[in-house]
């Protein structure tokens, strides 16, 4: 094996080398830490709380009115959501709920008024590319994730249930 | 002494300095907000810019400011030799077809957010070469074309990350000339692709910074100047973090810059405008030293400025894929 002057194979010193650089990039690593803002942690969570607890309030506001109006329990639950989702996908086109979100931030996005903007925006930017590649195959960019592996938990949940509680009875 | 017009590792030194004739600037409503706002030669009120869509509008504002710079001085497309454009878009789409129109033989060039200064130190080397009289030269960037490629669609409701930069809507053009009056184009320093293992998408400024103080590096070792020396420092759009990156990267090389070092992205935008790390994207020293750098240097008050331009070469693939993000920068050497 040929050997240099420090007694290192070829491939010992491109190790080195290479460890060097590792090493190197690292600290400039660090260094980047040091220099970058902080996100404002605080802030951000009090006004997540402050917009996600009004979403909440106006969906619990909806839900009584809908019940005063003598629909059951459940189906006035479900036209609660569909309401917020229907408010959600119009403050979306209005161009409204992207500045809700910069202030409020997992406020807005984890509410359903917020799945609604996760599908309605991309649906509206990838209009312009047409209704089958555009709006169609794109719609469900961003919540694509959500409902995959939703419904995967939902799957795995229904197995366990019938595992240890036995089916139909 | 070697017969090339090199000098050192990265320099070129040009003979017959090109001249800089004539220049144009588009830009958004957004940086007409800023601090020079009033410094550019056309404000699009529209984000749309009459068009269907964004990519249009970007498409458009290249072509409006390679109109302007041969309207400034008078010249017809056929009175160009070469232009060469670049952008952000994906197959640069809006450099193509802004050439597609205009009829010139066209180079293309993808530098990322650097292109500018690449097609500045390419046209320069065309020109001083003896194989070009006029080369027009234009990039463009747009912030909702960019958003939508790069990031998220415009209408979502997300928080940006206080390292995150905004992308600067503008285009700028100039137009070089081997004989002229007007600031020359002296000597450009080519620079290298440096990775420094930077993975976080939100900060392109830290990523571009190492680049950036390679090529500065090499710049005065080759020339044997020191930043005393020039009058000005302007970096494309390292924004607040990757300029102090870029300050902290030349400590131990006993280059003192920092009383020289501006840059486009932290000028641009006033910081009352909420972009956070400043702004970004081949438009923004594209417009900065198309528009009022140029504009000073032809006042003289600054008699030697160095531009330069820095590129994050990553897409949302490459950075998806778990890849780390290189950067590039070119200087070029602009004198009253």
């Amino acid at each position: 094996m040929p050997q240099n002057q420090s007694g290192q194979s070829p491939k010992q010193q491109q190790q080195q080398k290479q460890q060097q650089k590792q090493q190197q990039n690292q600290q400039y690593q660090q260094m980047v830490q040091q220099l970058k803002p902080k996100p404002a942690v605080w802030k951000n969570a009090f006004w997540a709380f402050v917009v996600g607890g009004i979403i909440s309030a106006i969906g619990q506001v909806i839900l009584i009115v809908f019940k005063a109006q003598g629909l059951p329990e459940k189906p006035a639950g479900a036209a609660m959501l569909l309401t917020l989702i229907f408010l959600g996908a119009l403050l979306t086109g209005l161009g409204v709920y992207d500045v809700i979100g910069k202030v409020a931030g997992a406020g807005s996005i984890v509410p359903i008024t917020g799945f609604a903007n996760s599908i309605v925006a991309p649906a509206m930017e990838f209009k312009r590319e047409g209704y089958v590649f555009g709006v169609g195959a794109r719609m469900f960019n961003i919540a694509g994730p959500v409902l995959v592996y939703g419904f995967l938990t939902s799957v795995i949940i229904g197995l366990l249930t019938f595992l240890v509680k036995g089916g139909g009875k | 002494m070697s017969p090339t017009k090199k000098v050192g590792q990265q320099t070129l030194r040009f003979t017959q300095p090109p001249f800089i004739i004539g220049k144009g600037t588009v830009v958004g409503d957004m940086e007409k907000k800023g601090p020079f706002g009033a410094e550019f030669d056309w404000v699009i009120d529209d984000t749309l810019f009459g068009q269907k869509t964004w990519e249009k509008a970007e498409q458009r504002m290249l072509l409006e400011s390679v109109k302007l710079a041969l309207k400034q001085v008078n010249l017809q497309p056929q009175d160009i030799d070469f232009l060469l454009a670049g952008d952000l878009m994906n197959q640069m789409i809006s450099a193509n077809f802004s050439a597609r129109d205009l009829g010139i033989p066209f180079f293309g060039l993808y530098g990322a957010c650097s292109t500018m200064a690449e097609s500045l130190a390419l046209g320069a080397t065309l020109i001083d070469g003896g194989f070009a009289y006029r080369v027009a030269v234009s990039v463009s960037s747009h912030h909702d074309s960019a958003e939508r490629q790069y990031r998220f669609p415009t209408e979502l409701g997300v928080q940006r990350l206080p390292s995150a930069q905004w992308t600067v809507t503008g285009a700028g053009a100039a137009i070089l000339c081997q004989q002229g009056i007007g600031p020359r184009i002296t000597e450009v320093t080519i620079g290298k692709v440096v990775d420094r293992g930077s993975t976080d998408v939100n900060d392109m400024g830290s990523a571009m910074a190492p680049a950036a103080a390679d090529t500065l590096e090499q710049h005065f070792q080759d020339t044997g100047r020191k930043p005393e020396d020039y009058d000005l420092i302007l970096t494309g759009d390292l924004g607040t973090i990757g300029k102090a990156c870029l300050e902290e990267l030349l400590k131990p090389t006993g280059y003192n810059i920092v009383p020289k070092l501006s840059d486009c992205g932290v000028l641009i935008y006033d910081p009352a405008q909420d972009t956070h790390a400043g702004g970004s994207g081949c438009g923004c020293s594209a417009v900065m030293f198309c528009g009022p750098m140029l504009e000073r240097i032809k006042r003289g008050e600054y008699k030697r400025l160095l531009l330069v331009g820095t590129g994050a070469l990553m897409s949302p693939t490459s950075s998806q894929q778990g890849e780390t993000i290189p950067g590039i920068a070119h200087a070029v050497l602009v004198e009253q």
